[in-house]
């Protein structure tokens, strides 16, 4: 970000988005710039999550900025300027998934939930806390892996809710669901992982129960 | 006495706190009396810590770079659009 220097406003003041957005509109190339370089790195993992491939990544977040920037006076402000980022980031990661497995459509009003209780086989305490345990590479490692085992229905929901931190109604919004289809959504996700990383992280020695 | 299947409908609620005082209670019951979903509350619950405290890495220089160029293209298109 070399070429954006406007990190303050007056008096030290870091800008809030809205204030940045204005400024923007109004032709301040810095002020985008500075957006730009708050967001980038959420956007770019928001991206590599979704389509699980560096290089559609890369894309996506060219895009995403390119058409923030082109449509900015259609920003309403009724919303949060992440969140619009967001959306943005999110349908351009779903054209890119979609293109890439033409043969099979992904959609997300797909209910590949079939509606069947997730299976409970790994009931085991954790061996310490996993963040003391490896290292901060090798846990994202990690965890990267656990979510690109999930269907992109319920890995988008997860990554928006979990790893974004958008609420229910965000997450709903960003990707034309309901509210109860994100939480069965959220639901299922969350138990599929806690599953995947209890096989990794349980107590050494610990049985494996059959769950019920 | 909730079952574990009704539990575990209810665990995201629960671990997220929108769910209302009467059924937390049941669900608080449920879970000192079981076990299994006292586990898979827990490990959820660190499931979703975990995840919420990954910093998200850098962007690479490269993949920096080509941004910058292509929105400044971008601006400068834009700005002779207004001037013509």
């Amino acid at each position: 970000m070399a070429d954006f220097v406007m990190e303050t406003g007056e008096g030290g003041n870091v800008f809030d988005d809205t204030a940045l957005v204005n400024l923007a509109r109004g032709g301040d190339a810095n002020a985008f710039g500075h957006l730009v370089s708050r967001y980038e790195r959420k956007i770019y993992r928001l991206a590599r999550h979704i389509t699980d491939s560096e290089s559609d990544a890369e894309d996506v977040l060219q895009e995403t900025f390119l058409k923030a920037y082109e449509h900015l006076d259609g920003f309403q402000g009724n919303s949060k300027f992440y969140t619009w980022l967001v959306r943005i980031a999110v349908n351009e990661s779903l054209m890119k998934l979609r293109k890439r497995r033409s043969d099979r459509t992904v959609s997300l009003d797909e209910p590949s939930d079939n509606g069947e209780e997730p299976m409970m086989r790994e009931v085991a305490v954790w061996e310490g806390s996993p963040e003391e345990q490896y290292s901060n590479e090798e846990l994202r490692g990690i965890l990267e892996k656990a979510i690109q085992g999930l269907k992109p229905a319920f890995r988008t929901v997860f990554v928006l809710r979990d790893v974004e931190e958008l609420s229910t109604e965000e997450t709903a919004t960003a990707l034309d669901l309901s509210i109860p289809a994100v939480k069965s959504r959220l639901l299922r996700a969350r138990l599929e992982l806690r599953e995947r990383l209890t096989r990794i992280f349980k107590q050494k020695g610990e049985d494996v129960l059959a769950y019920l | 006495m909730l079952t574990c299947k009704e539990f575990l409908q209810e665990l995201s609620d629960y671990l997220d706190e929108t769910i209302d005082a009467e059924l937390r209670k049941k669900l608080e019951s449920h879970i000192t009396e079981c076990p299994n979903c006292w586990v898979i509350c827990d490990t959820s619950k660190k499931t979703i810590q975990v995840y919420k405290g990954m910093e998200p890495q850098n962007v690479p220089k490269d993949v920096q770079d080509r941004l910058m160029l292509a929105l400044q293209k971008k601006m400068a298109a834009k700005c002779g659009k207004v001037k013509a």
